[in-house]
């Protein structure tokens, strides 16, 4: 790792390495994660799950299970209320109540394969396992609408009957397109005519899962008081306890959502799919259910990031300047609309400065399992196609990639295409770091043997965050040591992040700062684990909490000092008298006189943040080696360059850029649902769908560029999707590098390459 | 309709240095036995099909995927569990790696990672990177990107108090 | 006077035009003036069933930063509005 810092503010505990506050109980295995809840009287439930992509259900007979020794309740649609068609505004995310309650558990039409009928909980999991044999249920099978051509096909088959969709402002009946988005600045037609080169291309990418490791889990108990606690694995513990009461239809306040530790999930487990289940089983049965999600369900039935196809052309006049560009952006939403068209729109050409701009969007639904987010939802299908155009141009005009971006970067003052301008942003200075770094100036060297062959792809990428509600409260004990209580689910390093963020203010330790995750009931609302927010929002909290502890002891020190608080100064840890020479206390020592002077101090810091700052760019840089007789693919060197405004914990930094990375690679290569015409998934595991292993990846080298985020007090910018973007563009980039040909679908596994090989060959 | 019950396996073996016994269905994988009988969740299930890797536990010294294995198959046999890798009280030299190296994220694979490294550097302890990679390639991890989990095993094998300096084999 | 930037959907109710300016020193103000010049428009700009609300998945960028106190947000003389779908960071719906 290297650094490239702009030097603001020194920094004591930000900037460096500690040991993760949870670490211990992690390498141990005593963290408790979804699965691992255990309570009194526990009873375990599975969930039956339509075998049809698209079928009407004629009639669910429970009957013989509910009568079969062991089973404990057996639930249907019919158990759950009609959720009425309202908006659930969650604060970042959107919901309409009827769909997140259909697709949890389908009422008149399963339209997913996996989507859950009927559940079972039972004494033990294989009696409810035997039980679910015992359900009848006939289905009235539909055509399937499986790709995007099926779906806005003239005469498709609907996916909803009474979907209305949007065009661009206008009401559309009976249609598979939710919604058409246009964003347009300039005029795109005059631009291109302006053009000396004109490249279009149109890529195609499949579905791609979030690959977490842990499975989803749910655990409920709903008590006879009418209160609901729901155990469960979440990035969203509070929007999970919002979407929980719009379902069951229950008040906000009678649930409470209890966030276990998080096996993973890159945006995946912000929505809900088992909770809802696990309720209504232990409302029927008054004993607490646990639900676990088997990997082929985790497959089939919970949200991967969307496929698509996507077309864009750009135009540059005989300096290299972006004259023009257009997207055409279609993703498969899914059963249920929500394809993350607009943030992949905004994303689409964030990179540059594009005075003439139109982007299209279509949300579109499908008979697939519905979607959601996946590190940086949206901008890594529509930047593949960017990037890939960006290529093409640099090779037709002669002109270094790099060079390229430099001169068409988006800056401080340019307007995205939709509108609103950049604050002070980090996209030419994480080209600059690709373009100084060693990989950068390294030669790519011979190919290992002579039906091999090398290459060498750049690719830049970006990602817009969010800001959003974050509560922390700090408590100060007498010993020096403070308490920190936070909402924020820790995914990555999080309590690490935000514990040294408070750390920092009151001017102790990392160490001396206890961070606890807790639930809904015991801290003000924070917004979920996603969005790149939670070290920079939350983050944000727990700084004002500890500016007010800080506030707090002044007070203190200066009863103790029997002085005016106005003269107690506090610097690097140590309050002083600035009237008094000799008058020091640190802020341990100061902890232990607070019971003579008044008593424990508790601070809550409260933000509710209007964006992200500006978002966090990256450039990528990789050298592959392509077999051209097999057409295996071998990346040989990797090097990740981003903007991390300041870097909290540059070790867990690092750790988001290279597992970002590391995922991007998987989907440029290897993964992809191949789903038949069906509905039904082919490669529903871990074997067949092939995630990297330790085998498939080199070291992911990091370049951390710093420039300061203004929103932040301490510079800090959300760091955790960007990296998914570049990989697929900047792998493709190399392969055309390589082998003279353009990879425009996703994945470029061999078979694919091999045709590519032979198709040249041919012409 | 009846069923006859079918009868349940008695289990004896050793894990973690201690000798235990319990009832298993005959059809129940080490990896539930380990959960739901035994209370020892530190064991992960991510896959239930022998292709993560992160329910490894060691088994008279090899390492095996615990969801593929049949607990009767335990009978008789030495087991380890993440829960058996630390010495009382303290950590494993590949533990504190871990921690040091940054190498978990959501840490959901890290037992897995922790029991196969464990076994491989009491078979290899001067394995290189690429024996690392190659051993640990049946280990699934989606946060990290690897990288920093090699570099915590390499760390581990370096600070080691080492007898016997050994090269390493291929796979 | 705020600029208001007007996203496509709504550009029918502007005659094509893509920024307007219109006076209000807050973002109900500018709303009931941009309902005199382009009738139609404040159906799409507020909620139902909250005056004080933008409709649900809406969201207002002013000056840069999306507002969190809905059509109360003041603005300035030169301040910059954005009607634009709530960006869902890592959420997503539903
Ligand atoms: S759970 Fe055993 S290998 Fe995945
Ligand atoms: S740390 Fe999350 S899967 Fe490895």
């Amino acid at each position: 790792m290297t650094s490239k810092t702009e030097p603001k503010r020194k920094f004591r505990v930000v900037g460096t390495r500690p040991i993760r506050h949870d670490g211990w109980d992690k390498v141990l295995g005593r963290a408790a994660y979804g699965a691992d809840v255990k309570l009194p009287g526990l009873v375990h439930g599975a969930v039956l799950r339509s075998p049809h992509a698209h079928a009407r259900i004629v009639k669910i007979d429970t009957a013989k299970a509910e009568k079969a020794p062991g089973v404990l309740a057996v639930m249907t649609a019919a158990d759950m209320p009609v959720a009425a068609s309202q908006v659930l505004d969650l604060g970042e995310e959107v919901t309409n109540a009827t769909y997140a309650s259909d697709r949890v558990m389908a009422r008149a039409k399963a339209v997913y394969n996996g989507h859950p009928v009927a559940a079972v909980a039972a004494v033990d999991l294989n009696t409810a396992l035997e039980a679910l044999t015992l359900i009848d249920v006939v289905y009235e099978v539909l055509t399937p609408v499986v790709t995007i051509e099926q779906a806005m096909a003239p005469g498709a088959p609907l996916v909803h009957d009474d979907l209305v969709g949007d065009d661009i402002g206008e009401r559309v009946e009976h249609t598979n397109v939710a919604e058409h988005i246009r964003y347009e600045v300039g005029d795109p037609e005059a631009g291109f005519a302006e053009a000396s080169t004109i490249v279009e291309l149109e890529c195609r990418l499949s579905r791609a899962h979030q690959g977490y490791i842990e499975p989803q889990t749910a655990t409920a108990f709903w008590s006879q008081d009418g209160k609901l606690t729901v155990w469960t694995s979440t990035q969203a513990s509070f929007g999970q306890r919002d979407a929980l009461a719009g379902v069951l239809m229950r008040p906000v306040s009678s649930i409470k959502v209890v966030p276990m530790e998080i096996g993973g999930g890159f945006g995946g487990k912000i929505g809900i799919y088992l909770e809802p289940l696990a309720a209504v089983l232990s409302r029927k049965c008054g004993r607490p259910v646990k639900l676990v999600m088997e990997r082929r369900a985790v497959f089939d039935a919970t949200g991967p990031a969307p496929g698509g196809i996507v077309r864009v052309k750009m135009g540059v006049d005989d300096k290299g300047l972006i004259t023009a560009a257009t997207a055409d952006i279609r993703y498969g939403a899914g059963a249920y609309p929500g394809a993350q068209i607009n943030p992949a729109s905004v994303c689409v050409f964030a990179s540059y400065r594009i005075a003439n701009a139109r982007v299209d969007g279509y949300d579109i639904v499908i008979n697939l399992s519905k979607t959601s987010a996946y590190r940086a939802p949206g901008a890594p299908q529509a930047t593949f196609a960017t990037e890939t155009v960006v290529d093409e141009i640099c090779r037709r005009i002669g002109m270094d990639p790099a060079e390229f971006r430099l001169l068409n970067a988006s800056k401080e003052g340019d307007r995205r295409v939709d509108g609103p301008a950049f604050p002070r942003i980090g996209n030419v200075e994480v080209v600059e770091a690709i373009k100084g770094s060693a990989h950068y100036r390294s030669k790519l060297g011979p190919a290992s043997s002579p039906a091999k062959k090398r290459g060498r792809g750049m690719a830049s990428g970006f990602w817009q965050g969010i800001g959003g509600k974050s509560t922390v409260t700090i408590s100060v004990n007498n010993d020096g040591v403070v308490s920190l209580i936070e909402g924020s689910v820790d995914i990555g390093g999080t309590r690490a992040s935000i514990a040294m963020q408070a750390a920092e203010v009151l001017g102790i330790a990392a160490e001396d700062v206890h961070p606890s995750v807790v639930d809904t009931d015991s801290i003000g609302h924070t917004d979920l684990t996603a969005g790149s927010r939670t070290t920079y929002a939350t983050g944000a909290a727990a700084i004002k909490a500890a500016e007010q502890v800080v506030e707090e002891m002044k007070n203190r020190a200066a009863l103790a000092w029997e002085t005016d608080a106005g003269n107690v100064r506090f610097e690097d840890g140590v309050f002083s008298n600035a009237v008094a020479k000799g008058q020091r206390l640190t802020f341990k020592e100061l902890s232990g006189k607070l019971g003579a002077t008044g008593g424990q101090i508790s601070t809550t810091g409260v933000v509710n943040l209007r964006g992200s700052g500006g978002g966090s760019f990256a450039a990528h840089l990789v050298d592959v080696e392509v077999d051209t007789e097999t057409g295996k693919v071998e990346i040989l060197r990797y090097t990740a360059a981003q903007d991390a405004g300041k870097a909290v914990h540059p070790a867990y930094v690092e750790g988001q850029m290279e597992g970002g990375a590391v995922q991007g690679i998987g989907w440029a290569l290897n993964e992809e649902y191949v789903v038949g015409d069906d509905g039904v998934m082919q490669n529903a595991s871990f074997l067949d769908y092939r995630m990297p292993t330790t085998l498939d990846v080199p070291t992911i080298e990091t370049i951390i560029v710093e420039v300061p985020n203004e929103r932040h007090p301490f510079g800090v910018r959300g760091i955790g999707e960007t990296g998914i973007v570049p990989p697929m563009p900047a792998i493709s980039n190399a392969l055309r590098d390589a082998l003279g040909v353009r990879l425009t679908e996703l994945p470029m596994k061999p078979g694919r390459i091999m045709a590519a090989l032979k198709a040249q060959a041919a012409s | 309709m009846t069923q006859a019950p079918i009868a349940k396996a008695h289990v004896r073996c050793e894990l973690n240095g201690q000798p235990v016994e319990f009832l298993a269905d005959q059809h129940m994988s080490l990896l539930e036995a380990l959960r739901e009988v035994l209370d020892m969740t530190g064991t992960k299930e991510g896959c239930n099909d022998g292709n993560c890797g992160a329910c490894t536990v060691t088994m008279d010294g090899r390492i095996v995927d615990s969801c593929l294995v049949l607990a009767p198959e335990a009978d008789g046999r030495r087991l380890e569990t993440i829960e058996g890798v630390a010495p009382p009280g303290g950590l494993h030299p590949l533990q504190q790696a871990f921690l040091e190296e940054a190498a978990l994220q959501c840490g959901i694979c890290t037992p897995g990672f922790l029991v196969a490294a464990k076994a491989l550097l009491e078979r290899e302890p001067a394995a290189d990177e690429h024996r690392i990679r190659h051993w640990l390639a049946g280990n699934l991890c989606r946060c990290t990107g690897y990288d920093k989990i090699v570099r915590a095993v390499l760390r581990a094998e370096a600070e080691q108090p080492k007898p016997r300096a050994r090269r390493s084999g291929t796979a | 006077m705020p600029t208001v930037f007007i996203a496509m959907p709504l550009r029918r109710f502007t005659g094509g035009q893509a920024t307007v300016q219109v006076p209000g020193a807050t973002l109900r103000e500018v709303v009931e003036n941009l309902e005199v010049s382009f009738p139609g428009v404040k159906a799409r700009l507020v909620d139902e069933d909250d005056p004080d609300k933008l409709p649900p998945g809406l969201s207002a960028i002013v000056d840069g930063e999306a507002t969190v106190l809905g059509l109360r947000q003041p603005l300035e003389p030169d301040s910059e509005v954005h009607f634009l779908p709530a960006i869902a960071g890592g959420a997503d719906a539903p």
